[in-house]
């Protein structure tokens, strides 16, 4: 691996080295990062990664295509259940296997809601990461009842590993459905009391609007998706550009949200309003699931034809994808991921420059990293 | 100037025992006050932490510490206790003298102030004629403390915590200074027991109409900013910093930052109550013919102090963090003129006679 080298030559007069990370409180996990300061202006950032890299790609070449589907779970931890998704779908494709339409729509129901919780721990940061430390107790409250709902379907509650490929492991749970009937109107309920206590505070206004701007051009060069491009006024949502499991087969209605500004509050806003969306899918999708079974027929030792696959899903971070390239033996010759989070932290090198300490913080927080997401 | 004829019963302890043993007895007086002060401060900083935690805990959907001794009231003694027996240990090539008088400037800044404090009629260290001036005078040194702590830690993140506040304390201390000043233009004393005498007739938060509201709320402010809470606790900035100038203290020089912290609040509090609620008055003269006076005043000012100190801490569990700059900004800009400006109204209404 590079080795980052700090030299200190190329520093003018007033500028100094800060090394942020690995063991920092913002960077949620073990991301360093390099900035080069002025005072506490950020001059330059220089993101150095490999702290958590557990070679995920690689180990995938030793392993089946079921136990695949485990590794997953650990990249994005709280996209598991989506990234889970990905990996079985593209497994699926390249068997042209036809799934029951019951696992396409429980695929669904739980991908969105790893969604909602995904942006319910992200919005408990945010607040940590600009001073408000209450927010997190309330997203964990309300993220705990998505991890029980989780827990007593599949017995996990954040590396669910809950599809395989053909369909998923388990059926629901019977409280399944009573639970998310419960779960639906209360977050519903708490969503505006949320915006009273963060979204509507003045400091937190002040802190989020015009800081971090990153153009819609700037969003597609550097390959940035989900929230952080829709935030820039990107359409981007793999659940409409390329519909997969219930968004392809069922009829759902639910609203892209895009937000043009550029800015950490559209970004911010962006999460708010699809955790909405998610509920609104859900609630679509909640009452009529179809009874035809949880698994089509696949063999026992699953071999991939000859060839390459590609499968795109909408994480909650955005796009993640999913490439396979099999020589038809019982392991695949080369997988890769393409990981939201990697193009994102892009993003974060030239929208972070110029701003404080402070903004820095609060641009990482709403670019939502999950640092194995970035290294793997 | 109004004269408090009330006892001093400290300055009568140390009358007493001078007249009794001569210079001895003098120096034993003294002594015995220090204590009262030292055993006042630390059992005020425990009892504030665990105050804090449950209240956090109550808005955060939590119990707190519930545990140790009843209702947990013995947590944060045993959280002080560990603190004591920790290791101390700092940075390499630190500088030794700055690092090391840092938390000593901290922790004596608010113990002298508190010494200023009229708690209740007559139980009060040292009524100083200068009194308020004297508490912003000496908390200024406190912001020393924590820039040499900055300084000394040889960490960037502690430097650049130390800076924070430093900015923020002298900044603020403008803004605290001319919300005192509008007071004292009506208490027309410096000496805190003086400006809780003219409170009698009621406190200068009724009585000063509108520009002694501004002032309480100038003053609140500014208070949170030098106690360094939230939202202007940028020294420590958490998700940014660390713990800002206290990263590379460990052990009690940890805890004297810490509890120095709470100490300030109190403080800040108790001035509020002092200039603005009218101390240890009771309000409406509910208890004014009751037997022991000095304790009846001792709960009214511990239960105004309670309010404001609850108020601080609402702030702190509810609000995000401003940043440096936002922070300057609010402070140059806005309560400096605001300041300013409302001293002239009740320059005006005093000079008139209009207040109440």
């Amino acid at each position: 691996m590079e080795q980052v080298t700090l030299n200190t030559a190329d520093l003018k007069s007033q500028e100094y080295f800060l090394n942020m990370g690995p063991q920092h409180p913002a960077t949620h996990g073990v991301l360093r990062l390099i900035l080069t300061l002025d005072g506490e202006v950020v001059k330059n950032i220089e993101p150095d990664l490999g702290y958590i890299h557990r070679s995920i790609e690689k180990q995938c070449e030793y392993e089946g295509y079921k136990q695949i589907i485990h590794l997953t779970d650990r990249m994005d931890y709280l996209s598991a259940h989506i990234n889970n998704e990905a990996v079985a779908l593209a497994i699926e494709q390249a068997l042209e296997i036809e799934v029951p339409e019951r696992v396409k729509v429980i695929r669904t129901i739980m991908g969105e809601l790893t969604r909602i919780a995904s942006h319910l721990l992200w919005w408990g940061v945010m607040g940590m990461d600009v001073g408000a430390l209450t927010t997190f107790m309330y997203a964990f409250r309300d993220r705990e009842m998505i991890n029980d709902i989780m827990e007593e379907t599949c017995g996990a509650r954040l590396t669910m590993s809950y599809s395989t490929p053909g369909g998923v492991m388990f059926d629901l749970h019977p409280n399944f459905v009573k639970r998310i009937k419960e779960f639906i109107p209360h977050l519903r309920s708490v969503i505006p009391k949320y915006d009273e206590l963060l979204t509507g505070n003045v400091i937190f206004q002040k802190r989020m609007k015009g800081v971090g701007y990153m153009s819609y051009e700037d969003a597609i060069s550097h390959g940035a998706s989900g929230p952080v491009a829709r935030g820039s006024g990107v359409s981007c949502d793999r659940r409409k550009k390329g519909p997969y499991s219930a968004f392809a087969s069922q009829d759902i209605d639910f609203k892209e949200i895009i937000y043009t500004e550029g800015d950490n509050l559209a970004r911010y806003n962006v999460r708010m309003k699809e955790m909405l969306q998610s509920l609104n899918i859900i609630e679509q999708l909640i009452d009529n699931i179809p009874d035809d079974g949880i698994q089509a027929k696949t063999r026992a030792l699953i071999k991939l034809p000859k060839g390459e696959f590609l499968q795109r899903v909408e994480t909650a971070r955005g796009d993640l994808g999913v490439y396979i390239v099999s020589d038809g033996k019982k392991n695949p010759y080369r997988v890769k991921f393409r990981s939201p989070g990697f193009s994102n932290l892009n993003a974060l090198i030239e929208i972070g420059k110029g701003h404080l300490i402070a903004d820095l913080v609060a641009i990482m927080s709403t670019l939502d990293f999950v640092v194995p997401d970035i290294d793997r | 100037m109004i004269l408090t004829n009330t006892t001093n019963y400290f300055a009568e302890l140390v009358s007493y025992l001078s007249e009794q043993m001569g210079l001895g007895g003098q120096i034993l007086a003294y002594v015995i006050v220090a204590a009262i002060y030292l055993g006042f401060f630390a059992v005020a900083g425990l009892l504030l932490v665990y105050i804090e935690r449950r209240v956090a805990a109550f808005f955060q959907l939590r119990l707190g510490p519930n545990r140790v001794g009843p209702w947990g009231l013995l947590q944060t003694i045993a959280d002080a206790l560990k603190l004591l027996s920790k290791e101390i240990f700092g940075t390499n090539r630190k500088d030794k003298l700055l690092y090391n008088t840092a938390y000593y400037l901290v922790i004596i800044a608010s113990l002298v102030a508190l010494s200023v404090i009229p708690f209740s009629i007559g139980v009060q260290a040292y009524d100083l004629n200068i009194g308020v001036f004297f508490i912003s005078a000496v908390s200024s040194v406190g912001v020393l403390g924590i820039i040499f702590g900055g300084w000394g830690s040889n960490n960037k993140y502690s430097l650049i915590g130390g800076m924070r506040s430093g900015l923020q304390m002298i900044s603020y201390e403008l803004s605290s200074g001319l919300a005192i000043l509008t007071i004292i233009l009506m208490a027309g004393t410096l000496q805190m027991s003086g400006i809780i005498e003219a409170q009698r007739d009621g406190f200068f938060i009724w009585r000063g109409h509108i520009p002694a509201l501004i002032a309480f709320f100038v003053f609140v402010i500014a208070g949170t900013a030098e106690s360094n809470r939230t939202p202007f606790d940028l020294a420590e900035g958490e998700a940014e910093l660390g713990a800002g100038y206290h990263s590379e203290y460990s052990g009690m020089g940890f805890a004297f930052f810490f509890l120095a912290e709470f100490i300030n609040m109190f403080i800040i509090s108790a001035i509020a109550v002092t200039l603005f609620f009218g101390g240890w008055l009771a309000p409406f003269h509910l208890t004014d013919g009751l037997a022991y006076q000095p304790l009846w005043g001792a709960i009214w000012f511990f239960l105004k102090v309670s309010v404001m100190i609850f108020l601080l801490m609402w702030f702190r569990w509810t609000f995000p963090r401003l940043r440096i700059d936002q922070l300057l900004t609010l402070e140059w800009k806005y309560l400096l003129p605001i300041g300013l400006i409302n001293i002239v109204l009740m320059a005006i209404l005093v000079y008139f006679n209009l207040v109440f």
